[in-house]
């Protein structure tokens, strides 16, 4: 089955970048061409750090082991989109300017925040592999909890950019606080069963 | 031979035709095949007319609209505002004034005739465009009546319905839309009433049936859909004052050294471009401050931001 999903899913994976890469050639991006690139890709970065995000509590609550075989594919999905949005607000909108990027990073929050959770992705990418699990030990698992943090950080950059947070920004932080109440939820719930044997 | 057939609304009655032709010349672009029933002056213009930057073309400035009694999202305004009714229309302009009137939208338009004005129009999320609006100097429609001594603001309220505006449904912004601009600023003969824009109707995703546009001031101060001016003593409190009263303040002149807490108001991207198209640099009064400058003397723009 796994040999099926998984190229399937990686294929899936893709499509959003293969819509704005299409957009880009083919000059359909619309009014507003940087926006549009900018807003798909962090779009997606938030959703792709999202779904990671909901592997483990999805394998809790079904009992099925296999979703936790995408958790590292759909994180990395999260880094390669969030980089892509990363380079468009570089590149595409300030032209590799720094002045304005750097200015922007320590003045406004909403970028600063969001600059800090594509840092802290950084580690959790490098660190992926099977290699690094074997490296690392306990201490790969006490490293990738930082994705918690990415995934708060990355729904308060998509609220403090927003006008209001009505009413994508709120779903999402809907989203973001159940996916944190079950992980609690579930924690509080091994420790009580230890406890009590 | 095979002849072409025209659809009804392609073909013009000459009458418009020859005057459209002379209003097409003079705006410099095609605006394709509707025409305008409103009458419309195209001599004695009171302001330059931008010629620097491109006029943005239609498909833009009427699919790229933020208006959230239709939709937060930019599209929704021209996909949720389709069947909007503006006929009949009334709007009343009372409060501190001896004369309270009650006037419907078509005997404004009859009362006082449309001219072009192509301005740029820059929002507060840092786009802009150059839109050629049909309209006319607010003050020509405030002098109908008389203020009293007390009146030192005017107060624009938009029309509240949301049978027919599904965004005023949930509390995006404390509806009505309300906004206010000070007695000095309304009656100046930049700030105009608009009736339509490339030559056409207002569509309803840009503020049908009245709408105001103030070009040195940031677009969310541009009321939509008018319904009620005010003539007030103290300063009205706007809907995005309201909202977020530390990002949005009551003068929003179009100011590139103050920045608003989310954007960086130094720049802007040019509404139609590609996107390879660098930011251009923001005016300060986006551009008008030989004409307004002066109405803010002595003010600090940074407190009164």
């Amino acid at each position: 089955m796994i040999k099926i999903f998984k190229p399937t899913i990686f294929v899936l994976c893709l499509v959003p970048f293969i819509i704005i890469a299409y957009q880009i050639l083919f000059n359909k991006l619309g009014a507003e061409p940087v926006k549009q690139v900018t807003h798909h890709t962090g779009e997606w970065t938030l959703r792709f750090i999202l779904l990671s995000l909901a592997m483990t509590p999805l394998k809790n609550i079904t009992k099925i082991l296999a979703w936790i075989k995408y958790r590292r594919m759909l994180g990395l999905f999260a880094f390669f989109y969030g980089t892509l949005h990363l380079l468009t607000y570089i590149g595409f909108d300030y032209q590799f300017n720094l002045d304005p990027i750097i200015d922007d990073v320590l003045n406004k929050k909403f970028i600063f925040i969001g600059f800090a959770a594509w840092l802290l992705m950084l580690p959790l990418a490098i660190t992926s592999n099977q290699k690094m699990v074997l490296i690392l030990k306990q201490n790969w698992k006490k490293i990738h909890r930082l994705s918690y943090l990415i995934g708060i950080f990355a729904v308060l950059h998509f609220i403090w950019l927003s006008k209001t947070i009505f009413f994508e920004p709120l779903i999402y932080l809907i989203i973001l606080i159940t996916l944190l109440t079950l992980r609690l939820n579930f924690i509080k719930f091994i420790f009580k069963k230890k406890s009590v044997t | 031979m095979k002849l072409h057939k025209f659809k009804s609304s392609e073909i013009t009655p000459e009458s418009f035709y020859i005057n459209r032709r002379e209003f097409l010349k003079k705006m410099g672009i095609v605006t394709g095949t509707a025409f305008t029933s409103q009458n419309i002056i195209t001599s004695a213009l009171s302001y330059t007319p931008e010629t620097e930057r491109k006029i943005t073309p239609y498909k833009f400035a009427t699919t790229y609209n933020n208006y959230y009694e239709f939709g937060t999202s930019k599209s929704d305004p021209h996909k949720n505002s389709k069947d909007f009714i503006t006929n009949p229309w009334d709007i009343k302009i009372d409060g501190e004034v001896e004369n309270e009137i009650t006037l419907s939208v078509e005997e404004i338009k009859n009362m006082i005739p449309s001219e072009e004005r192509i301005y740029r129009f820059r929002c507060v999320e840092g786009w802009s465009m150059v839109v050629p609006w049909l309209g006319f100097p607010l003050n020509k429609l405030l002098k109908k009546v008389k203020p009293t001594s007390k009146a030192k603001f005017v107060k624009f309220t938009s029309v509240y319905d949301p049978d027919q505006m599904k965004g005023q449904r949930f509390p995006v912004l404390n509806w009505p839309y309300k906004e206010g601009l000070r007695i000095d600023e309304a009656m100046h003969p930049l700030t105009i009433m608009v009736t339509g824009l490339y030559g056409k109707e207002l569509p309803n995703q840009n503020g049908a049936p009245l709408r105001l546009i103030v070009p040195w001031k940031y677009g969310f101060k541009s009321a939509k859909a008018i319904v009620n001016i005010k003539f007030v003593e103290k300063m009205p409190v706007s809907s995005w004052m309201n909202a977020s009263p530390n990002e949005y303040g009551f003068y929003s002149n179009v100011n590139p050294n103050v920045s608003h807490p989310r954007w960086s108001q130094a720049t802007e991207r040019v509404i139609g471009e590609n996107i390879y198209s660098p930011r251009i640099k923001t005016l300060m009064f986006n551009g008008y401050g030989d004409e307004v400058a002066g109405l803010y003397d002595g003010m600090d723009l940074r407190k009164n931001f």
